[in-house]
């Protein structure tokens, strides 16, 4: 049990946690654009496979990283739009359509990998390109602290700031108005004019632009290839982590740290002598357990509110 | 839905496959360096031989039991993606009276094949429960879920069930009562495709000639109406999952008592997922589940051949799946010609009327 301690309060497992939870967050801010234009996007799955390989690809033909990750969110983009194209034009049920995207980013993704790589199962033989580390000059000093919150992937940092941004968007702009206002009642945006379309064409862009950036950052951060099914469900654990952060930004964050925090556990608890298939488990019980809480919660409230409805 | 809507529902999705058929055609000239041999074989490759032919058929056994399992869950509208960790469980479970009990031959897989079942309606169960009791996305914890089941189910297989000697990541070899007999020699095809059909047969009565069956239809059209029809839609969620659970469970077991000697399983074996191509490609009729099985078994088992002896790999079926599912399940392609077909229609039986 101290070397249980021992491991939580350092401040590798600290540093551990931020890294781990990138991906997570940003999926969970792509689902969360998406849940507010009142559309459910379990895509973000398949959009991070493909942008995660789009992220090596590109990176390892042009040299660069940063073209590497243009092109991850472009395709990221493109993913999302096509979902859109899908469900709102042709009018197939988004779940399903979105199941499709993940069957095709699933095999897809081993199919133009064995053609570029030559290998079914990792990228190693292409020389990709890695997002550089950024040290915080004034906190990377800070004892404790420091080696925590400093030398991060330069995208953990875009992912807490895009807290910010996406809050600020939702919240303060007309077109985050529009956008919540189309999830809230489609009848009563379209009928002040707001094209019902358009406003989910933009928030599926969008929510496959927040995905294609955590894809990016699974290939070119958090390790240095890309391997088949590399985001091992983080996409719908970001469905949970959305739900349960109540659907705002920084309740998704908070989720998200929680899971990152147990995701982080199952990486060091492996060094303790638990059983890794007990320990893999942790992430995706904590998720369940966590939304029940979430909902048991939930429920209680709109009883509550029920009962004061009637007195 | 009448005649002429039917015959344009088939016609659609007949149309939906030839342009996926033509797509892989496409990305096999594309990609590869003898393309029509590639082609050939995956098209009939897998009537070249009774193995191949053998083979399609062996593959359609778990099709099948998810297809069911998948159409009876999504008929309640429950998007329930738990069928792939209910395949899983199932087929843990037959493995532990496979290889620790001792019954006489046809009890014993009878009883395995039931607890596995057990197991996979829990399974799916639970995920239906959190939705009526909490409203939590069944969809979400499903998902959660069949990573559990994965991560669980090796912690079993490799704590208590695993043979040292083996060399592999395996159980104890099943008790020979335990496995289900081979019904064509020369193939792996097995006694577990009698029972898929009878599961067909049942299910289909169950879902269009009983008053359950029937409850779950028309909850899945529409809850509401469900609800103000004296229909207790809580109790209908419940029982179209556990039942799907349950169709899953078996088929994993039936799977693992059938084709294998131990259980020997270190991936979840994605039956759940192309299940749900299969219920698609029905329609959620459990009455065309047999022909969709056999549509994808065929084109696995086909991408398979073509792979093994050509430069093109079979993850490309994944693709073609993915783009017919778009197209089957995209209410709006050609429905301008069903929206001519009907106005045709009505137009004729209110003339029929006035004359």
């Amino acid at each position: 049990m101290d070397q249980f301690f021992q491991i939580i309060f350092s401040s590798e497992f600290g540093y551990g946690v931020l890294r781990v939870t990138t991906p997570i967050l940003f999926a969970t801010l792509g689902a969360l654009i998406s849940d507010k234009a009142g559309v459910i996007n379990i895509a973000l799955e398949g959009i991070m496979l493909i942008s995660a390989l789009a992220g090596v690809i590109f990176s390892a033909m042009t040299q660069s990283a940063f073209f590497g990750l243009f092109m991850a969110v472009i395709f990221g983009a493109l993913t999302g739009f096509s979902l859109g194209y899908f469900s709102l034009n042709l009018k197939t049920d988004v779940i399903l359509a979105a199941i499709a995207i993940n069957f095709i980013a699933s095999g897809g993704t081993v199919f133009v990998l064995f053609l570029v790589a030559g290998d079914k199962g990792i990228s190693s033989s292409l020389a990709s390109k890695v997002l550089p580390k950024v040290n915080i000059p004034g906190i990377e000093n800070i004892p404790g602290l420091g080696p925590v919150l400093s030398g991060h992937n330069i995208l953990t940092y875009i992912a807490f700031l895009s807290v910010f941004i996406i809050w600020f968007f939702l919240y303060k702009t007309p077109l985050g108005l529009r956008i919540r206002a189309v999830g809230e009642n489609e009848h009563a945006a379209s009928s002040v004019g707001i094209s019902v379309v358009k406003t989910r064409y933009i928030a599926l862009v969008l929510s496959g632009v927040m995905a294609g950036f955590g894809g990016a950052y699974m290939s070119m951060g958090y390790v240095s290839w890309f391997s088949r099914d590399m985001t091992a469900g983080r996409g719908f654990i970001a469905l949970a982590a959305e739900a349960m952060g109540g659907a705002h930004p920084v309740g998704g964050m908070l989720t998200s740290l929680l899971f990152g925090f147990f995701d982080a556990l199952s990486n060091s608890l492996q060094l303790l002598k638990i059983p890794f298939e007990f320990v893999s488990m942790i992430p995706y019980l904590a998720t369940v357990i966590g939304l029940v809480i979430y909902t048991v919660q939930k429920t209680k409230q709109a009883k509550r509110i029920l009962e004061q409805e009637k007195t | 839905m009448n005649k002429s809507q039917r015959v344009f529902e088939v016609s659609r999705t007949l149309l939906a496959i030839l342009i996926s058929l033509f797509l892989a055609m496409i990305i096999i000239f594309l990609v590869s360096e003898t393309p029509g041999k590639a082609l050939w074989l995956f098209l009939f490759g897998p009537l070249d031989s009774l193995r191949h032919f053998g083979n399609v058929l062996e593959l359609m056994i778990p099709l099948l039991f998810t297809g069911l399992a998948i159409s009876v869950m999504f008929s309640a509208s429950q998007f329930n993606l738990g069928a792939e960790g209910a395949f899983f469980i199932g087929a843990i479970g037959a493995s532990f009276i496979a290889v620790n009990w001792h019954l006489p031959p046809v009890i014993h897989p009878v009883v395995a094949i039931l607890w596995g079942g057990l197991l996979g309606s829990l399974f799916c169960g639970l995920p239906g429960f959190m939705k009526v009791k909490w409203g939590s996305s069944e969809l979400v914890s499903s998902l959660m879920f069949n990573y559990i089941a994965f991560f669980f189910g090796l912690y079993l297989i490799n704590y208590f069930l695993r043979d040292v000697n083996a060399g592999a990541m395996v159980s104890y070899p099943f008790q020979k009562s335990a496995r289900l007999i081979k019904l064509v020699p020369r193939t792996r095809i097995h006694f577990g495709i009698i029972i898929a059909a009878v599961m067909v047969i049942i299910t289909t009565y169950f879902m269009y000639r009983t008053r359950w069956g029937y409850r779950i239809r028309v909850l899945g059209r529409n809850e509401r109406f469900a609800g103000y029809a004296g229909i207790n839609t809580n109790s209908a969620i419940l029982l179209s999952q556990v039942l799907g659970g349950f169709i899953a469970g078996i088929g994993g077991s039936i799977e693992v008592l059938g084709l294998y000697r131990r259980f020997t399983w270190q991936l979840l074996p994605g039956y759940g997922w192309t299940g749900i191509i299969v219920a698609i490609l029905a329609r959620n009729n459990p009455a065309y589940i047999p022909v969709a099985a056999f549509f994808l078994a065929y084109m696995r088992i086909g991408a398979d051949i073509m792979s093994r002896s050509t430069d093109v790999q079979n993850e490309f079926v994944a693709i073609i799946q993915g783009i017919m599912i778009l197209l089957i399940a995209a209410d709006s392609f050609l429905a301008g010609y069903r929206h001519k077909m009907v106005v045709k229609e009505a137009r004729k039986t209110q003339s029929g009327g006035a004359a």
